[in-house]
């Protein structure tokens, strides 16, 4: 759509926009323009596991299975799945039929096993998803993925592995994800050919990219036929861009925008919360800490962990800092997430002199001085977080000094143990808490621990961790996950500040769903 | 003249590797690649292997080596982030910045020279004085806060002008697509044209107003006066004409900032041009992308730099003689 | 140039009083734009350097903030806690006054440390090269050029990507301001050396000069007390404008996210801060820093100005 020179030039337009809503629904051309604040890095169905990239490739592409808003999963190109009931290692597919892809191709099982295992081999950065399979195979209309073991969540994994068609595929020599070091651009960074509801029209990364509606698709029609999709990484021009009128949603919304715009005559908002929680964490194992004053490491005190817990305020930090868009807790889980629990959920209110008592307890008359490290460009208000920490941990005679930097100096800190107290956020796309502790818990060895920068070891929970992948008794397993969970809560291994939430601002007149894991659906768009 | 032109060529190349040297050295410390190129889930074994397999892990010299070997080639390898050839990459956005370096560089020169001999003619005038203070406002703010600023008034408050991005565009010739050509692509470019050619056309007005003060004074325009011709001649026909030397080599050097500045004004009204295709490779730590943006802006200043110094060449044989002194 | 550098005064007077009789004092007596632009620098400069006896708060101590405090408007009282602030508080809850003026602490000694940094690497070398000629010339001219093929953002960038691999981490944050400051000189200091070469490579072929060389003065002699002179009102002029960019460089830096930690916020951090409050009605968070900034910058830019008049005499 042009860019419209007046305020009622742009109102006769919305008017006539509406007029044809209005009118014959199935005729009408509904565009939708879109803007957030990155770009899909890529639009290869393998190559990234990262949130944007699916989202926009969501709209081109399908899943075996999808992930409805409120978490459950839903059959997209899969009609049924199941554990085959004589082999607890195998999952079995029923792939939809009647399905084509853009370019005209039926899908085949084979396409199916074909994209599994595309993304099962690296490069594809979809890999440790799919770490367990053994061999994909085709019988029939069925798709039969063996495991190395029992694996009653697998299914889980699926939600964001998009199948493509093998001949085109082979057609263009993208049989095997893009590799980084080859030196030369894939076919399939900036061409598709999915089953989505929506084909490529033109891409220009990180300008602008257009989706048209694919006639031939399974489903129902949606609503929106055209989807302009436009990046803006500042928040201000973001959101001018909404209120002057020359985009119709925002999915990165600044939350202290949201009142505003809210009030805004034409604008809606719409928020719900989103898979990701953001903690602070520290080394609680070293001997002594790099950044610290004093000889030992406070961290590895109890008493100090316990401190740090009664002086952080939460209630505080979600109603400045994040002006109410946020859910404060104690636990370091969004309450989607199979493990969770009201209790866990639960947290204290500040109590700064008992907090000052127990630092003293700790044999630090006089405090200490840290340094706390902070992304400051990837979570909402990451870097006003830690400054608001910093307040509170005054209070207390604990000076934090704050090391604030963009993500890709932060988030190597962590990987490389280079870091005494730091702030994550973590997502939890499988929705099961075993996720959690694969990452963050279990001790730093092979695949497990990349991002436990607590240095924290125990052996008996980790063999508790290891032993959820295979366990099909799933009552049982929700028991291990609760015990697991209690020795975390107790050892206070993280000191969790908020589950996020997420906002859409859009035009008065369109209806859209927040997603928990981020990842709107413009073909569920419905206009007033 | 050749010999001089040789010179200068092969001085050219020289800052070129050494701009090359500088920042390939400064890339290490800008971030981990590694860490915004796979996903959370990748285990610490994979990531020591593509960094292994990028050459991350050679010697520097090494990997300095196959860069200019390549650059030398034209090839600037793929990008990290995008996984595009960074030179198809970077020619597609040059023409968004180049674009809007020349309008806002038309702007300045046009605005800087106009006002520049108004405020010099009118030396105690109270528009000429408005002019100088207001134009003094426009470098005592930081570019951003100009750019939302202008965003609120026009785009938001006023919705006369678009807020981002570069309108629609026509494609010209191979792989230039030109705003220019449209009309929302010409609305598109008024504010950040504004936002980043004020600056220069503050300067250019300063550096206008003090050349004809000077060149005003002197017996050579008194004696002008005193055969008679009118002011209009005077001020346009010998004043303005002899300052113009010092203001074309100040505006062509500017150019050359304009460029480079535009990283700031891209990034606040969503230009898709090189300087927010850089700030975003910063950010990503995409190396390759980093790399032949600074070539590229190496490159154009020293081109610019060699046109200047040829323009004046040609303009004013006095020079002649004491630039090359001035060059031994 | 002035008086009291071409003709020895009839009688002794004081310094005070030959400053005040010279020319530029003159002019400075008798241009209200230069006296206005004076007054406000000196205000805010004195307010800087005095912040933490006349801020009512200490921004840079976490102990004393309360978060609840955060988005006071001016002269309302917060709807949490119930106390009021002048100028009201930003989305930490810090008083907006008291911050502004320790952040204009931290903005004016970046500015002056970077433009003394600057004008001594300038000055230096621009002598150097100018004095010495030949190939030491042409290799400083050089350096120069390569220099300013980097727009001078640029080089702070890749400076501060340096100094954070070479700084080990405990000390980083203490040296973000020097490491800011050398970074906003380095990519200063070609103006003055430009400027000093040449005036030294016309100054060096005068006869007094020559005469001194004769007489058996040693070159650096020769260079301080004979030509460092001639070439002081230029330099300066660059520098009051340089104060001024250097100031407004430090804001820029801010925005591209590197520069002073956030919890030691400098004026450019304010504005960077309080620019995402544009839309959501918390104008107070960068109306004020924005303000005191644009005066700052003004006041020095149009004593620049005044300056360049008042020293070259041809224009009087």
């Amino acid at each position: 759509m042009t860019f419209q020179m007046t305020k009622g030039m742009r109102a006769a337009l919305m008017a006539g926009v509406a007029g044809l809503a209005l009118g014959a629904a199935s005729a009408s051309a509904e565009t939708l323009r879109w803007a957030r604040v990155g770009d899909a890095l890529t639009l290869d169905p393998h190559s990234q596991n990262e949130g944007p990239t699916h989202t926009l490739n969501h709209h081109i592409y399908e899943t075996l299975v999808g992930r409805n808003v409120d978490g459950t999963l839903e059959a997209r190109l899969a009609t049924d799945w199941e554990i085959d009931p004589e082999d607890d290692t195998v999952w079995v597919f029923t792939i939809r039929e009647g399905v084509t892809f853009h370019e005209g191709q039926e899908l085949t099982p084979e396409d199916v096993a074909f994209s599994l295992d595309r993304a099962r081999t690296t490069p594809s950065g979809m890999a440790a998803l799919h770490a367990a399979v053994e061999e994909v195979t085709t019988d029939g209309n069925t798709v039969r993925v063996k495991l190395s073991g029992p694996a009653p969540l697998y299914v889980q994994n699926l939600t964001n592995t998009f199948i493509m068609s093998k001949a085109w595929a082979e057609e263009h020599g993208v049989e095997a994800a893009p590799n980084f070091a080859a030196g030369e651009e894939a076919h399939s960074i900036r061409n598709t050919n999915g089953t989505g509801p929506y084909m490529l029209v033109s891409r220009d990364p990180e300008v602008r990219t257009v989706l048209r509606v694919f006639e031939g698709h399974w489903d129902e029609a949606p609503e929106v036929t055209e989807i302009i999709y436009t990046p803006i990484s500042e928040a201000a021009t973001r959101v001018a861009a909404l209120l002057s009128g020359e985009v119709d949603l925002v999915q990165d919304v600044p939350v202290q925008d949201i009142a505003r715009l809210e009030q805004t005559d034409g604008v809606r908002v719409v928020r719900g919360p989103e898979n990701r929680n953001i903690f602070f964490s520290y080394d609680m194992t070293s001997e002594t800490l790099a950044s610290a004053n004093v000889d030992d490491n406070p961290f590895a005190k109890p008493e100090v962990r316990e401190a740090l817990a009664l002086a952080i305020d939460r209630d505080a930090i979600q109603q400045v800092v994040m002006r109410g868009e946020s859910q404060p807790s104690a636990a370091p889980l969004p309450p989607f997430v199979n493990g969770w629990t009201e209790e866990m959920h639960e947290y204290s209110q500040p109590d700064y002199e008992r907090a000052g008592e127990l630092i003293r307890e700790a044999g630090y008359e006089n405090g200490f001085s840290v340094d706390l490290h902070c992304p400051n460009d990837r979570y909402l208000n990451d870097e006003a977080i830690c400054q608001a920490l910093v307040g509170m941990l005054g209070r207390i005679n604990v000076s934090v000094n704050l090391v604030s930097q963009t993500r890709s100096l932060h988030f190597p800190l962590i990987e490389n143990w280079e870091t005494d107290f730091y702030l994550l956020g973590w997502g939890v796309p499988t929705f099961d808490s075993q996720y959690v502790f694969d990452f963050l818990v279990h001790s730093r060895e092979g695949a497990y621990g990349a991002f436990n920068g607590t240095r924290y070891s125990n052996a008996e929970l980790d063999a508790k961790i290891e032993s959820l992948a295979t366990m099909t008794d799933l009552e049982a397993r929700d028991g291990v996950i609760a015990e697991i969970w209690e020795q975390v809560m107790e050892d206070r291994i993280f000191l969790n500040v908020h589950n996020q939430m997420l906002a859409y601002a859009m035009r008065d007149g369109i209806n859209l769903d927040v997603h928990p894991e981020n990842q709107p659906r413009m073909w569920s768009v419905t206009f007033d | 003249m050749l010999a001089f032109i040789i010179r200068r060529l092969f001085q050219s190349v020289i800052v070129m590797l050494a701009v090359a040297l500088v920042s390939f050295s400064l890339f290490r410390f800008v971030g981990d690649p590694i860490a915004s190129m796979v996903g959370q889930e990748t285990t610490l074994a994979e990531r020591a292997a593509l960094r292994d397999a990028l050459g991350l892990n050679d010697p520097f010299l090494v990997q300095f080596w196959s860069f200019v070997a390549r650059a030398a080639q034209g090839d600037f390898g793929i990008s990290y982030r995008l996984q595009q050839p960074v030179m198809e990459l970077i020619l597609s956005r040059l023409p968004a910045t180049l674009e809007l370096a020349m309008i806002s560089g038309i702007f300045a020169f046009l605005f800087g020279v106009g006002f520049g001999v108004y405020t010099a003619l009118k030396r105690r005038g109270w528009l000429s004085n408005a002019i100088m203070t207001v134009s003094l406002i426009g470098v005592s703010l930081p570019t951003f806060l100009i750019g939302v600023l202008l965003i609120w008034v026009f785009a938001v408050e006023l919705q006369m002008l678009p807020s981002f991005g570069r309108g629609d565009v026509v494609p010209v010739g191979d792989w230039w697509r030109t705003g220019l050509l449209t009309q929302s692509g010409r609305m598109s470019l008024i504010l950040p044209a504004i936002t980043l050619g004020l600056y220069q056309m503050t300067l250019i007005m300063r550096l206008v107003r003090a050349e004809m003060l000077e060149v005003l004074r002197t017996d050579y325009i008194k004696f002008a006066r005193a055969r008679g011709l009118t002011n209009r001649a005077v001020n346009f026909g010998h004043a303005l004409k002899n300052t113009m030397v010092p203001v074309i080599t100040i505006t062509g050097l500017q150019l050359g900032s304009i460029i480079a500045f535009s990283i700031i004004t891209e990034t606040v009204f969503q230009w898709p041009g090189v300087g927010a295709l850089f700030i975003r490779s910063v950010q990503f730590v995409d190396v390759p992308v980093m790399a032949a943006y600074l070539m590229l802006i190496a490159l154009i200043f020293v081109v610019i730099n060699l046109i200047v110094d040829l323009l004046y060449y040609a303009v004013d044989p006095r020079l002649r003689v004491s630039r090359s002194h001035a060059r031994h | 140039m002035s008086k009291d550098d071409t003709t020895i005064p009839p009688r002794p007077r004081s310094w005070a009083y030959r400053a005040w009789d010279s020319d530029v004092a003159y002019s400075f007596r008798t241009s209200p734009v230069a006296m206005l632009a004076g007054l406000v620098a000196v205000i805010i400069i004195a307010m800087a350097a005095l912040a933490p006896w006349l801020a009512p708060f200490n921004p840079y101590d976490p102990s004393q903030l309360n978060l609840m405090d955060g988005f006071t408007p001016p002269m309302e009282p917060n709807a949490f806690t119930g106390n009021t602030y002048w100028l009201g508080t930003d989305n930490q809850g810090r008083d907006v006054f008291s911050t502004i003026l320790y952040g204009a602490r931290i903005s004016l000694f970046v500015g002056f440390s970077a433009v003394l940094f600057a004008m001594v690497l300038g000055i230096t070398l621009g002598l150097i090269a100018g004095y010495r000629g030949g190939w030491v010339d042409s290799l400083l001219m050089r350096v120069a050029d390569v220099q300013l093929s980097f727009p001078s953002i640029l080089i702070a960038l890749l400076i501060f990507g340096v100094a954070r691999g070479f700084i080990p981490p405990a000390y980083r944050e203490t040296m973000a301001i020097w490491v800011l400051i050398v970074a906003i000189g380095l990519s200063d200091w070609v103006q003055y050396a430009r400027v000093v070469r040449g005036a030294t490579m016309v100054e060096k072929g005068k006869e007094y000069v020559q005469a001194a060389r004769v007489i058996g003065a040693h070159p650096i002699k020769i260079l301080v007390r004979h030509i460092l002179p001639n070439v002081m009102g230029p330099v300066l002029v660059i520098a009051t404008i340089g104060l001024a960019l250097a100031i407004i460089a430090e804001a820029t830096l801010s925005f591209l996210g590197v520069g002073v930690p956030p919890t030691q916020p400098s004026l450019g951090t304010l504005i960077r801060i309080g620019q995402q409050y544009l839309f959501s009605g918390e104008w107070w968070i960068l109306l004020f820093p924005s303000i005191t900034l644009l005066a700052l910058a003004l006041a020095v830019n149009l004593l620049g100005d005044w300056l360049r008049d008042a020293l070259n005499p041809r224009l009087r």
